[in-house]
């Protein structure tokens, strides 16, 4: 049977060769994808759900609010949520500045200065990444008590929280091999007009680096916003805590509704989600570049 | 032969005369320095003092006031003879192993429905990817309310519709370890998607063509063209997927804190717990120094093997 053109290529579009017509090949997928959208979206919105529902309980969660309230966001503020948030926020911004600013400035370093022991200062880099985090919770514990060489502690401070994500290994590598790929012959032309190295940055570098920037913006903000472990030995007491940290404190209140707990997570999901929708495609493009290996 | 090279570039773009030239490139060489200090300070008060700091306390006895006493390997053939330990590793082997194909699987099959240029496609690949977004913490929450333990729980009641009886998820030391490999492959698996879909991407199209012609069914195109164009994927996915489950902390630390009895214990909250809890800084540090040796040497591996293979 002589198969039309558009079915052949249709054929060859996909690994599994998905039809475009309408047909139980389609019917399949849809069904499949809708399974899919389910499993995956579902718990987001049972979260928004339950948070919104007036009645809920652990036993009567579902899909759409069988009485519609904000009233579980109002009690969130009874139990220090917007605080919580706050403290979040003002931590996530503050770390993600300073790890751009930083990780900026030492790529330019690597890719661009010609530092002296080049290899040297990337394998450093290399092992903050190498060396999970929670490795050495107990004894970053200690250093903040008592910073080394500077003195004093930074335990119940914002920045017991700052400091220690204000430098990651995957940003720096991420850019200073994007950094490495920007034109010599541009560089090199800048310079003999006399450009000085900061000026170069500046006007220069940056601006031509703005998609690796898109790409650390948003795997620097989720990993900060997923920190635990840090704000919790960084914390002097429970006031100190982030939302992710004090969501689970709150989860296990007994006079805290499940409605509250629900509606505190909703919160805290909301500035991944924004952060997400915004650099979806500097997601994609991070994931892909292969500097995750 | 690089270093040559580069010193050769470097040379000419620093464009300046032969004479002075080494005043000339040590200045360059301290303005470079300083723009490198920030992240290097912090490194190295953030990271590599802890990280040295354990490895000394794993050979000593922490005490406090007392003063560190030099005690050898005593820390480290404690963790390795403690039976929580012991149990700690099997736990994190087997959420390692089966969270690690779980995702695998998953990812690939979510690759292969989602794969395409329509914008609905696109739309749900974003949607699907959100559980890699969301923090931990409201992924557990999330969860945990869904898995309440009683039939009248939302999945236990969807379990109910097709004759499941009700389980205990998170509360039971049978199904604990079972329901942190579930979510942590629902976390993980849209991540591996899409570097599947990068990968399915890259596979020639004559390819499909040509075996089209050569009356392939959908099955054979899978096996014997999509699967091994994939090897590169498969290799980044499973070393990702490998050392991600390896250092598994707060998934675990969130749902259960290691419990109920123990049952969900890993080895880096048992770790923590023995130094917070327990405050045996000197074992928890010998505990840390033992995993980050298995860490890099699953690295060094991966890393030879995908040398190796690109080499031939």
């Amino acid at each position: 049977m002589p198969r039309r053109r558009s079915d052949v290529e249709a054929q060859t579009a996909t690994a599994m060769g998905w039809s475009a017509r309408f047909g139980p090949n389609i019917l399949v997928r849809a069904l499949l994808i809708a399974a899919v959208l389910a499993l995956f979206l579902g718990p987001f919105l049972t979260t928004l759900s339950g948070a919104l529902d007036a009645r809920v309980t652990a036993r009567s969660i579902s899909l759409w609010p069988s009485d519609p309230t904000i009233e579980h966001f109002i009690t969130a503020a009874e139990y220090g949520i917007y605080e919580y948030l706050g403290r979040s926020l003002v931590i996530v911004g503050g770390g993600l500045a300073l790890q751009i600013t930083t990780s900026v400035l030492i790529a330019y370093a690597i890719s661009l200065l010609h530092i002296p022991g080049k290899r040297f200062v990337m394998a450093l880099m290399l092992a903050t990444i190498m060396v999970p985090e929670e490795l050495i919770a107990v004894p970053l514990g200690l250093v903040l008590r008592d910073v080394p060489i500077f003195g004093g502690s930074l335990i119940g401070s914002m920045w017991g929280v700052i400091l220690p994500v204000a430098v990651w290994g995957f940003s720096v590598l991420l850019l200073s091999e994007f950094m490495a790929e920007i034109p010599k012959e541009l560089v090199e032309a800048a310079k003999l007009d006399g450009v000085g190295p900061l000026r170069m940055l500046w006007a220069i570098v940056l601006p031509l680096s703005t998609p690796a920037l898109g790409v650390v913006t948003i795997f620097g903000f989720n990993m900060i916003w997923d920190q635990y472990l840090l704000p919790l030995i960084a914390a002097k007491d429970t006031s100190d805590y982030t939302l992710t940290v004090a969501l689970q404190g709150l989860a296990g209140q007994a006079e805290a509704s499940i409605g509250t707990v629900l509606a505190g997570s909703f919160l805290a999901l909301l500035p991944s989600l924004v952060i997400y929708i915004l650099l979806q495609r500097s997601m994609v493009r991070g994931i892909t570049s292969g500097a995750l290996k | 032969m690089t270093s040559l090279a580069e010193r050769a570039i470097s040379r000419r773009s620093l464009g300046v005369a032969r004479k002075g030239q080494l005043v000339m490139r040590l200045k360059l060489g301290s303005i470079a320095w300083a723009f490198a200090l920030p992240a290097i300070v912090l490194a190295l008060l953030f990271k590599f003092i802890p990280l040295f700091n354990s490895f000394i306390y794993s050979f000593q006895k922490v005490q406090p006031f007392l003063g560190n006493e030099f005690i050898g390997l005593e820390n480290y053939t404690e963790v390795l003879t403690d039976e929580k330990f012991q149990l700690a590793a099997l736990h994190t082997v087997q959420i390692a192993f089966f969270q690690t194909l779980g995702g695998v699987v998953v990812g690939l099959g979510l690759a292969l429905l989602l794969e395409g240029q329509a914008r609905s496609l696109w739309f749900v690949r974003t949607t699907v990817f959100l559980p890699v977004v969301a923090a931990v913490a409201v992924v557990a929450e999330a969860w945990r309310s869904l898995l309440y333990p009683s039939e009248l729980g939302f999945v236990n009641s969807l379990l109910g519709f097709v004759g499941i009886p009700p389980l205990e998820f998170l509360n039971s030391p049978g199904t604990a370890i079972w329901t942190i490999i579930f979510i942590g492959i629902w976390s993980g698996a849209p991540y591996n998607m899409v570097i599947f879909i990068a990968g399915l991407t890259s596979i020639e199209r004559e390819m499909y063509e040509a075996s089209a012609l050569d009356g392939a069914n959908r099955w054979q195109r899978l096996r014997y063209i999509v699967i091994p164009s994939l090897r590169a994927s498969f290799a980044i996915v499973l070393t990702l997927a490998a050392i991600r489950a390896l250092r598994v902390f707060t998934e675990v630390y969130v749902l259960t804190g290691g419990g109920p009895a123990g049952s969900t214990d890993v080895w880096m909250t048992r770790m923590y717990n023995v130094g917070t809890i327990g405050n045996n800084v000197g074992q928890s540090s010998a505990a840390a120094i033992i995993l980050l040796v298995v860490i890099g040497a699953l690295a060094a591996v991966t890393q030879y093997i995908t040398r190796r293979r690109s080499d031939a």
